[in-house]
């Protein structure tokens, strides 16, 4: 893909604070996951800044951006035989103090414990990663990015193609993460109703503009969702949780 | 685990050295090779082991160490268990290189490995930027633009051989596919020296690599200066397989066989497999020339007959999985 040849994103300013889990939400093209890739510095904003602890983030070596901001995206391909250990150690790259050979320190070995407890994953270590189910694979590769201890967590739609119980226990986990670490997340999703019910704030983007950002509830309105996805929606709150709920209305005939 | 393999190493080495078309005592040879001089041997037996036989020994070692030490990285590198120097047309691009070297320029000794270099970085590059595509790297695709540059430099050396005299045809046609016996103490000497600086570039790289093996762009939000390893990488795998075409021709699939069993014992960490590629490359190629000359003693074939044999069948079950 040829990000320099559109501007895919304009006017956006994004700030996460530390145990706050932001959401952006949109439709198909609005410019989500290049928002993303410039949070992280993989792109370049042609004009505006990204912060990282009020410096710009191109003034960083890559690993410390890599020690600071954990990016999880669907990208990992498994064509050589892979253990999960070794995989969630791979997150750990950023810290490693020799450059030569680079052999993992005993801190790294229980970094990597916790995060596979965190994640659920006690007893997969030496499964491989492509003989794991999509769902423990994605926690795989949020452990992996937990790993890194960064500050700031950024998801790239981390539940597309899971089921339900494992799109649930994805988002519980970031959630979890969040809360305990003072951690932030920003999370791409396709899901309104997980956006609503895990994340503190929303963002709502079409065509590379912020429509509105604030809580779930002043976001996700009918009104404002009909508009940007030009379809009828039906908001109420979730029986338990209270949290916007929103069904959408297929036209009838 | 290293330690097993270095001692299979030295045990095909001393092997070698006394099987041929002439037997030799082995308690002689060892005798011989630890320098003394009032061994159980004939002139003639000595002769044979010091001067032909081992020189030969060492330049398979060399040669299988570069060989299998650049697949194990081209692997990584380019995320395709099917990637390997002489599929990929580098082999071809070092062999034009050399070629060159011989024909154009007076053959002094020292241009043919540098120019084999150039050829080999060349193929590389094209090789690369034909197999990303618009669409990113398929194992398949990358191996088709493989084929494409094998083609294209194949009718580039068949050019070249029209211009030379008859009677050296016959040797490069040899030659061209991998033939240990015409080496000179330059040339060993280039071939050590490549294979010990690209080794240890592999290995440096080695941590950055098993994340790149994963995926570049996933390496990068790791903390992977991917353009740079790539970089160092690349020119490591080009050293490596210039050398040993430079000193012996195009040796195919030992960059195939030879990682796919590492792995196949060590797993995928390149930390490992690249240092335990070296010496199983490097033994894998002595006996396939221990074969080569003895198979049909007292005439010989080219090594790389023997590593294509092996390699040939591997690579079609490699691509059937």
């Amino acid at each position: 893909m040829n990000y320099e040849l559109r501007q895919a994103v304009v006017d956006v300013s994004l700030r996460a604070e530390p145990g706050e889990v932001v959401a952006i939400i949109g439709p198909n093209g609005a410019g989500k996951s290049t928002l993303l890739r410039t949070l992280n510095g993989t792109l370049m904003p042609t004009s505006g800044a990204v912060l990282l602890d009020e410096k710009p983030i191109q003034s960083y070596a890559r690993r410390t951006i890599a020690r600071r901001i954990a990016v999880v995206a669907q990208e990992a391909d498994f064509r050589f035989p892979v253990t999960v250990f070794e995989f969630v150690l791979g997150g750990r790259y950023a810290w490693s103090n020799s450059r030569v050979w680079g052999w993992e320190s005993g801190r790294d070995v229980e970094i990597a414990h916790n995060v596979l407890n965190e994640t659920e994953l006690v007893g997969f270590e030496s499964r491989l990663m492509n003989e794991l189910s999509g769902g423990e694979r994605q926690r795989a590769v949020l452990a992996r990015a937990l790993a890194t201890e960064a500050k700031v967590l950024l998801l790239d739609e981390p539940t597309a193609n899971l089921d339900l119980a494992h799109q649930a226990t994805m988002l519980r986990l970031v959630r979890a993460r969040c809360d305990t670490r003072k951690t932030a997340a920003v999370v791409v999703t396709h899901d309104v109703n997980l956006a609503a019910e895990f994340s503190d704030r929303v963002m709502l983007l079409k065509d590379g503009r912020v429509i509105k950002t604030g809580s779930p509830h002043e976001v996700l309105t009918p009104e404002l969702l009909r508009s940007v996805f030009d379809l009828q929606v039906l908001v109420d709150a979730h029986p338990i949780s209270g949290a916007p709920r929103i069904t959408p209305v297929h036209r009838q005939g | 685990m290293c330690g097993f393999l270095l001692f299979v190493l030295a045990l095909v080495m001393l092997m070698s050295s006394v099987v041929g078309s002439q037997r030799l005592p082995i308690r002689g040879s060892l005798c011989a090779l630890f320098g003394k001089s009032n061994c159980a041997l004939s002139a003639e037996e000595r002769a044979i082991l010091l001067d032909i036989r081992w020189p030969r020994i060492l330049l398979a070692g060399a040669v299988g160490m570069c060989l299998a030490t650049a697949g194990a990285a081209y692997q990584a590198l380019l995320r395709n268990p099917l990637a390997e120097p002489y599929l990929l047309g580098v082999s071809n691009g070092a062999a034009v290189g050399t070629m060159t070297a011989l024909v154009f320029f007076s053959a002094s000794e020292w241009n043919r490995p540098v120019l084999a270099f150039a050829g080999a970085a060349a193929a590389t590059m094209v090789v690369y930027r034909l197999g990303r595509g618009r669409t990113g790297a398929t194992p398949e695709r990358l191996i088709l633009a493989g084929v494409i540059v094998t083609t294209f430099l194949s009718s580039a050396i068949v050019f070249i051989t029209t211009v030379m005299d008859a009677t050296r045809i016959r040797s490069f046609t040899f030659w061209l596919l991998g033939d240990l016996s015409g080496t000179s103490a330059s040339l060993l000497t280039v071939a050590f020296i490549a294979a010990a600086i690209g080794v240890v570039a592999m290995v440096i790289n080695a941590r950055s690599l098993n994340l790149m093996m994963l995926g570049e762009r996933d390496a990068f939000d790791l903390g992977v200066e991917v353009a740079r390893v790539r970089l160092i990488v690349f020119a490591a795998a080009s050293l490596l397989v210039g050398a040993s075409v430079a000193s012996s021709g195009s040796v195919g699939y030992v960059g195939l066989v030879v990682p796919h069993l590492v792995r196949l014992s060590f797993g995928s960490d390149n930390r490992l497999v690249i240092p335990a590629a070296a010496l199983a490359g490097a033994t894998f190629v002595i006996v396939a020339d221990m074969l080569a000359r003895t198979i049909i003693a007292p005439r010989e074939l080219p090594v790389g007959a023997i590593t294509a044999l092996i390699g040939a069948p591997l690579f079609i079950y490699l691509l059937k999985r």
